[in-house]
């Protein structure tokens, strides 16, 4: 038998090509000879965060050399000239606005397109940028949720109060329930801007042949399906002229599923105009003020407990900063408002959202899409609760936890994919006491003692949360066996470095029985698989692992049917070793066809082109007296399968950390990390584990070091990595200590739940945790209400806890 | 995220560039590139002509004689960083240089190009001002050496002129008695510092002589203060074992002379942390380096205890 490769920690494919430095990135496309009359776009952007544009004066632009050609919104017409989609409509969203792809007489945020250059090469299509004369209006602008709360100034004249959309859900009487509770508390949380900022930002590269009248593009995206169907309907082209092709992409983490980017569309419309490959490549500065940002919510917080902890009533009020415009609907704030509830079962919940505009960067998910607000407020809401009662905060959330009984568990709300918000598998009693034993925490007060003596202040925390995972509405696959016995796998959904060709490949290898070398994956391509949703929401494992399964097993039915007509023999009987098939517990003895020869004999030719179809000739299938392709059959050895989920499964994990606080310089240590992590059945732990690892160090970025600083007028201040402080290496945990737990999801034929926003969901809950923990003996009451937190801020904190308990 | 146009010349000889400086009074110096080619990148600063100076001979080395450490301008700050002789003669350049942002750009940064960006935020001004370096400049005219303590004229404002190449930095060695130390508090590995804390410490016999302390990020140049009065009184004593950096300076003291800085320097509220914070910073670096350089002292100069 072959060794079973699910659930094994084989090595990534992808990985020697990174290192080595041979992945091909967009920018890398058609470089050379092959695209030697390249042209590079550039983009004027606005300067202001509000602003009428009076007009745009381009007369010094055309006659710089090199430069070919020069847009504004006048120069658009049909659908190009109309707003770019609103891909998630909701019904709340009751004043949903998309920006032009250049600006129509007003622009909404610092960032916005106004007009699109192209040019010989970058340096000159910045030059002629440099060269445009814009006349500005200036309208006040609005920054930040106090501000848009308050209305003084709208962003949008006919958007009343600056609200996008309201939305409420309750499941039972939450006010009523805590009316009539023992203990009630209330809180004001906050989590501050930040983003997805991957290292590789946009671009796409776009080549019109006029010989075929087709359309290629390549485009960092994390979904090629959905640039192609909105690049067909915005350029007036047939679906099937136009090819988008996802090549290697340096890292995604919500922002590049939001889509068609400006740039996407104007980049191939422009190389359909001159005949030229055209380029566009942003830049850092570009991504932090024309892409987008996340994670902005300030939230109110009541809530009605009894003596032991458990939650009676909770009621949630909170404000989503959503910026200038809303092309990704409501997904973060409804994340928010229904993922907030983790693993706990409140007696009533209420929640209720307003999503603000506001003169700032649009807001599209990041990676945990709203939950790591949600576990920030829940999670304090919890240590509030415990801190009230004088209990272990380990405790208070025992006693709210959905027991190992209770599943499928019913929340009694709608998620963000329409669904309701039932939980599929879980255990978490028992997550948590891994977690306890994992970081040591009923040792911990005597770890404290000891620091303490030392002059160290330490402190530890926990959060938990339950992340739906594998939102629909399908994936697909498709698997080809060569008649070189090769597997070729393509899948629609595209990659960020997770790993897909890597697991998928496991997949597929255990279902054909062939080694995993012989299995090569392909994904965001739709000239190989056109239909596909995309990557985001943990769902590539579960949806196009699924896919690519159902697939795979078609596939094997297929070899099993022609081989036990070749071999006489019944298809129960077979099996497939070593891309062997092989009559079972008998292989090399009885009769046997390798699957190369299989490949030969589903595609009756009639040539004989190599050693395998020479080979084929001894064996002959089918019925003579019928067809050589049957008429319910097609020629080739393929599968081809879609996995369509009914709903979300929700996978779930519970993080604590010890942190170390300087008395002095209020600097944050992280002393140590432990994850316990359950996403179902793990294909490749490996990968698992580097998705946690990567998810906890883009948290501790988020916990402690990254927000978007926006001045009162709006200009972001902090625009580039000098001063965005994603963290270094030096700054995350050395270790990581991960335990998981394997509760299968029923919901899909392997079993398994998503991973990839795991690790960055608990962070700001778990650093505030374990902060206040820490601070607790020296500040006692001192609280943590809002996140990120720098030392300056833990300072201040101190300060001002001292001032008042004087 | 491309440079706006520019001529760029790379003369064989320092006579060529200077002439090629002179000829332009849009022209900038390039020598590392590190602050430079960022700055251009974002259309920050646009010269009409770069010269690069890359090419001149004899402008690479690191020596060491007994006026102190002598960097030519094309040292990389890892040359710098990389030499015992340097860690021997001035010990607080290197404890300085390895904090000085990441290995990569030490590889091609320069001390002397650090030195004449003349960033207050950055390690190596300050510590020239401290140990009261110079720097020498040539220009097609002549040369002449400036004193660190005229080097610098504002935020990012060196007092060279625009038609002068800083050709050599001097960094004058430990004298006897002294010992030094080199604190600082960033946000992340390599970060610019929210403070920075450079100290001297001279003692004779059982007592603090003088203590001199340099400061980056808390005041718009690099500024040094001399704190000697507040640590006059204080009795050198061979610190334990145990604790070498905890030295024997007394709370009070170092306190007192915490405030004493303070009064000299005028920390700023920026996007990182608050001028209350860096204020702060100033207080609990400033005894820390105190005590630490004044460890270092007594454990050199081997002083009774």
């Amino acid at each position: 038998m072959s060794t079973r490769l699910f659930g094994e920690s084989v090595q990534r494919v992808e990985d020697q090509r990174f290192l080595r430095g041979e992945g091909r990135y967009v920018d890398d496309v058609l470089v050379g000879t092959t695209g030697r009359d390249m042209l590079h776009a550039a983009v004027l952007r606005s300067p202001h965060a509000h602003a009428r544009i009076v007009d745009i004066d381009v007369s010094g632009v055309l006659d710089l050399d090199g430069v070919h050609l020069v847009w504004t919104h006048d120069d658009l017409d049909g659908p190009m000239a109309e707003p770019l989609p609103l891909l998630i409509p909701h019904p709340s969203l009751t004043h949903g606005r998309t920006q032009y792809a250049l600006a129509k007489d007003e622009v909404n945020y610092v960032g916005e397109a106004i007009a699109f250059v192209v040019a010989d090469d970058r340096y000159v299509a910045e030059d002629a940028v440099g060269r445009i004369r814009v006349q500005y209006e200036f309208l006040p602008p609005v920054v930040g949720i106090a501000a848009a709360r308050a209305a003084e100034h709208l962003v949008h004249d006919d958007v009343p109060g600056n609200v996008g959309a309201r939305l409420e859900q309750e499941n039972g009487d939450a006010r009523a329930a805590i009316a009539a509770a023992p203990h009630t508390l209330s809180l004001d949380l906050t989590v501050e801007r930040s983003a997805s900022t991957p290292l590789e930002g946009r671009g796409t590269v776009a080549r019109w042949d006029p010989d075929i009248g087709r359309l290629t593009v390549w485009t960092s995206t994390q979904t090629s399906t959905g640039v192609r169907a909105a690049l067909a309907a915005k350029l007036g082209l047939d679906l099937g002229r136009v090819d988008v092709v996802t090549p290697d992409v340096g890292g995604g983490f919500g922002v590049k599923i939001n889509h068609p980017w400006p740039e996407e569309l104007l980049v191939p419309a422009a190389a359909r105009l001159l005949g030229r490959v055209v380029k566009f490549t942003e830049d850092r500065r570009e991504h932090f003020i024309s892409s987008a940002h996340e994670r902005g919510q300030v939230h109110h917080v009541e809530v009605g407990f009894d003596d032991e902890g458990r939650v009676l009533g909770l009621n949630v009020e909170f404000w989503h900063d959503h910026g200038a415009y809303t092309p990704y609907g409501l997904i973060t704030p409804i994340v928010t408002s229904t993922q907030l509830l983790g693993p706990y079962k409140p007696g009533a919940y209420r929640v209720v959202f307003e999503s603000l505009y506001t003169n700032t960067v649009m807001v599209t998910p990041y990676r945990g899409a709203g939950r790591p607000q949600g576990c920030f407020v829940m999670e304090r809401t919890m240590d509030a609760i415990a801190a009230a009662l004088g209990k272990d905060r380990t405790e208070v959330r025992a006693v709210n936890f959905i027991q190992p009984d209770e599943f499928p568990y019913d929340q009694g709300l709608i998620f963000q994919d329409g669904r309701e918000l039932e939980y599929d598998s879980g255990d978490y009693p028992a997550s948590l006491q891994r977690l306890k034993d994992l970081v040591g925490w009923d040792d911990f007060p005597k770890l404290r003692e000891e620091m303490a003596r030392e002059g160290r202040t330490v402190g530890i925390g926990l959060a938990c949360y339950v992340e739906g995972t594998g939102v629909g509405p399908y994936e697909g696959a498709h698997v080809h066996i060569e008649t070189s016995g090769k597997v070729k796998v393509a899948t629609g959904l595209t990659t960020q470095g997770q790993g897909h060709a890597t697991v998928f490949a496991q997949v597929v290898a255990d279902v054909l029985g062939v080694p995993f070398e012989d299995v090569d994956v392909v994904t965001g391509d739709t000239r190989r698989m056109p239909y596909a949703v995309g990557t985001f929401a943990s769902r590539s494992a579960v949806m196009s692992g699924s896919a690519v399964h159902l697939a795979a097993l078609r596939a094997r039915e297929k070899v099993l049917r022609i081989a036990a007509d070749a071999l006489e023999a019944s298809e129960e009987d077979l099996e497939i070793v070593d891309g062997v098939v092989s009559v079972k517990g008998a292989p090399g003895s009885g009769a046997s066809i390798d699957l190369r020869t299989v490949a030969v004999l589903s595609n009756p030719l009639r040539y004989a082109f190599d050693e395998a179809s020479q080979a084929a000739t001894q064996f002959s299938v089918g019925d003579p007296g019928k067809p050589p392709v049957a008429e319910d059959d097609e020629p080739g050895l393929e599968g081809r399968d879609f996995y369509s989920p009914q709903r979300s499964t929700y996978a779930s994990g519970m993080h604590a950390v010890i942190v170390e606080t300087d008395p002095e310089t209020a600097e944050i240590k992280i002393l140590k990390y432990a994850v316990v992590h359950d996403c179902g059945r793990l294909i490749n732990p490996m990968i698992v584990e580097g998705q946690i690892q990567g998810g906890v160090a883009q948290g501790v970025g988020g916990a402690l070091y990254e927000r978007m600083a926006y001045d009162e007028s709006g200009q972001l201040l902090n625009a580039s990595f000098m001063d965005f402080l994603m963290p270094y290496v030096t700054e995350v945990p050395e270790r990581i200590d991960i335990d998981h737990l394997e509760t299968p999801s029923p919901l899909n034929p392997l079993g398994v739940k998503g991973a990839g926003e795991a690790g960055v969901i608990p962070s700001a809950a778990v650093f505030a945790s374990a902060i206040e923990d820490a601070e607790g003996p020296s500040h006692p009451g001192l609280v943590i209400t809002a996140m990120p937190i720098s030392p300056s801020e833990l300072f201040h904190l101190r300060q001002v806890h001292t001032e008042e308990s004087r | 995220m491309k440079p706006a146009p520019f001529s760029f010349v790379r003369p064989q000889g320092l006579q060529h560039a200077l002439e090629a400086l002179a000829a332009d009074p849009g022209a900038k110096v390039l020598a590392g590139g590190q602050s430079l080619v960022p700055l251009l990148s974002m259309r920050l600063a646009a010269p009409s002509t770069l010269v690069d100076i890359n090419a001149l001979p004899d402008l690479d080395h690191v020596r060491v004689d007994d006026s102190g450490v002598r960097v030519g301008a094309l040292a990389r700050q890892a040359d710098v960083l990389g030499s015992d002789d340097v860690r021997r003669v001035q010990p607080l350049l290197s404890l300085a240089l390895s904090q000085v942002a990441h290995a990569t750009i030490r590889n091609r940064g320069t001390v002397v190009g650090s030195l004449v960006h003349a960033d207050a935020a950055a390690e190596l001004p300050m510590v020239l001002t401290l140990l009261g370096g110079s720097v020498s400049v040539a220009s097609a005219t002549g040369t002449r050496t400036i004193p660190a303590a005229e080097l610098y004229a504002g935020p990012l404002e060196s007092t060279l002129h625009h038609d002068e190449i800083a050709v050599e930095a001097l960094f004058p060695g430990l004298g006897p008695g002294e010992g030094v130390a080199f604190e600082e508090v960033s946000r992340r590995h390599g970060d610019y510092a929210l403070c920075g804390v450079a100290a001297v410490v001279r003692v004779e016999g059982a007592h603090v002589a003088e203590a001199r302390v340099g400061y980056m990020s808390v005041a718009d140049v690099p500024t040094v203060v001399d704190l000697t009065t507040a640590l006059v009184e204080e009795v050198a004593q061979r610190p334990s074992r145990r604790a070498r950096n905890q030295g024997e300076l007394s709370d009070q003291a170092v306190s007192a002379a915490a405030e004493l800085a303070l009064q000299h320097l005028d920390p700023a509220d920026d996007l990182h942390a608050s001028s209350a914070y860096r204020a702060q910073l100033v207080r609990v670096l400033t005894a820390h380096a105190l005590r630490a350089a004044h460890d270092d002292a007594v454990v050199r100069g081997g002083a009774p205890g």
